[in-house]
């Protein structure tokens, strides 16, 4: 199949179960809502390191911040709903409560299961800490130098699927990198999808082996272009530059519907196949195809 | 209580209509004017639901012009100046008064919602815990009280007053939102336990007297806080932008109202711990 005359091969992303919540970061004016949520976000591109992964997602379209402020949504995806406190009691509390005007809140309340957050950074307000009960749902005013830091008691998590990738094979690392930018860029309006990695790329894809004991994973070798010599290459003639992008959503809509407007929008000048990594379906629970995707 | 089905059968049943027989200003006892009383019954037993007619015990029927069947949509017309209790402990669905109504309508309610089209008496939703009334009038003393002896009044739900509301509005609530969009009288939320009262017209005089924690806010004039109330600063809190916009969005409260970003905060009671506070709209410089 050919896509503005790149080659979408026939073949599959492979993803997996985990855990995703979505937080709501209010603040004065966007840039200080922004500027939570990247740091939020900072240092969670891969769970192998990193204990979670996270992104900034768009608010959906008609979607009001619950103080009517500016404000952006954060995503954030673990293995675990144990690992999902930790990562949010720190994060909300280490990157959002510390940046100037910010608020937090569930973006998320149909989750499956709630995990007390700021229920626990409550402490913080060392007994001088308020409670607001509204239609159910309560939050925490926090003192703080500027004011109050307002969390809301806890947060929905629900299952989701992390690992949707695919890969953009260039013939230079320019129309690679072009490719990729445009693709990210028209990913960004998907709702409930984050591209966890800087800027929403990856240049260091992994593969789960390695000769090195005690090292489980290691540099994706099969699609690096200065190894294309080596018999288990899998780069044809001409591929000389790879970048991935590696998707996390709250749903298999999400993720799915994240990947189809990525392939489209890496179809480029210069961009000779766009493919997927997987593991031969042994891995993951979630399969996405992408000629069924494209062809949707 | 009934069961899940039960309700829901009695709620996918039309609206039934009471009509005030005759004016009187003997007083009414009516808290069989309820949905939860109403489900499963027809016209012919509703109609023979109890009710007082002074110390005098009638029924419904008795009373009022009884139309229709069905808990969802309760529509009560007529002069109901002296009917009291309409609502009271209703757990779900809508009851809608044509008038004004007497005192402690929705009294203990839990769930629906309650609309009165003119005014409330007093002790308006005096214990509520749940669910939603609205009056397009005015109220009388004690909205979201405690009655005398209790400790604690309304412990949930939201009342809104579009006119003006007594004094002692939210006294001893220990949670829920009373929203007067003008004046209250005097000891507004005294002796509050928690909750929020926000009055955008006149504050009485003492508000939050004695109160523990809990909210009250004015968005318009307001006296000199109590000696035991301590100015802490000016500021533009955030949960009070989720309050209004929640407000605006539930079409409770209109654009123009309520209008402030920036309040004084005074804390208090300190003759009780100092945990509630007196918000106070802080003139725009």
């Amino acid at each position: 199949m050919r896509v503005n005359g790149v080659e979408i091969e026939d073949t599959f992303a492979e993803a997996f179960g985990m855990w995703g919540t979505r937080l709501v970061v209010t603040a004065e004016t966007e840039e200080w809502a922004r500027t939570a949520a990247a740091a939020a976000t900072g240092f969670a591109t891969s769970i192998i390191g990193c204990g979670c992964e996270a992104g900034v997602n768009e608010l959906a379209p008609g979607e009001g911040t619950p103080d009517g402020r500016p404000g952006v949504a954060v995503l954030v995806f673990t293995m675990s709903r144990k690992d999902m406190e930790k990562q949010l009691l720190l994060r909300v509390g280490q990157t959002i409560m510390t940046c100037a005007t910010t608020a937090c809140y569930d973006g998320l309340a149909g989750g499956e299961e709630r995990l007390k957050i700021g229920g626990k950074l409550r402490y913080f307000g060392d007994g001088f800490q308020r409670s607001k009960l509204l239609e159910g749902r309560r939050l925490w005013r926090v003192p703080v130098m500027d004011g109050e830091f307002v969390v809301e008691e806890s947060f929905g998590v629900t299952k989701s699927v992390g690992g949707g990738n695919f890969f953009i094979m260039a013939a230079d690392l320019e129309h690679a990198l072009a490719a990729a930018e445009a693709a990210v860029a028209a990913m960004r309006g998907v709702p409930g999808a984050v591209m966890p990695f800087p800027g929403g790329i990856v240049r260091s894809g992994s593969k789960v082996s390695s000769r090195y004991k005690g090292q489980n994973v290691s540099s994706n070798t099969p699609y690096c272009p200065t190894l294309r010599g080596f018999e288990t290459s899998e780069l044809r003639e001409g591929e000389n530059a790879v970048l991935e992008i590696v998707i996390d959503g709250l749903s298999e809509e999400a993720v799915a519907e994240a990947t189809r407007v990525g392939v489209a929008a890496a179809c480029t000048d210069g961009v000779l196949r766009i493919s997927a990594g997987n593991y031969g379906g042994s891995l993951g629970q979630y399969k996405f195809a992408l000629h069924d995707l494209v062809k949707s | 209580m009934m069961c899940i089905a039960c309700a829901a059968a009695a709620l996918d049943r039309g609206g039934v209509t009471l009509t005030r027989k005759e004016s009187s200003t003997i007083p009414v006892e009516a808290d069989s004017i309820c949905p939860d009383r109403f489900a499963v019954l027809g016209p012919a037993d509703i109609a023979r639901l109890p009710a007082f007619y002074g110390r005098r015990q009638v029924t419904l029927g008795d009373l009022f012009e009884i139309d229709g069947a069905g808990a969802n949509d309760i529509t009560v017309t007529g002069d109901l100046s002296a009917v009291k209790k309409i609502g009271y402990g209703m757990t779900m669905g809508r009851v809608t008064v044509h008038g004004t109504v007497g005192p402690h309508t929705g009294a203990f309610m839990t769930g629906g919602e309650l609309v009165v089209e003119g005014d409330a008496g007093d002790w308006l939703g005096a214990h509520m815990a749940g669910g939603r009334i609205v009056v397009e009038g005015s109220a009388g003393h004690f909205v979201g009280a405690a009655y005398s002896g209790e400790t604690k009044g309304m412990r949930g739900g939201t009342i809104l007053v579009k006119g003006s509301a007594g004094r002692e509005a939210g006294a001893r609530m220990r949670r829920g939102l009373i929203v007067v969009l003008g004046d209250v009288g005097e000891f507004a939320a005294a002796k509050m336990l928690a909750g929020s009262v926000f009055v955008g017209g006149t504050l009485g005089r003492r508000p939050g007297a004695g109160m523990k924690r809990g909210t009250v806010v004015g968005f318009g004039e307001a006296p000199d806080p109590l000696p035991t109330f301590r100015y802490t600063c000016t500021y533009r809190p955030v949960f009070m932008r989720y309050y209004l916009r929640h407000l605006r969005e539930s079409g409770l409260v209109g654009d123009g109202q309520l209008d402030g970003e920036s309040f004084r905060r005074y804390i208090g009671d300190l003759t009780n711990g100092g945990k509630g506070e007196v918000l106070v709209r802080a003139e725009p410089e």
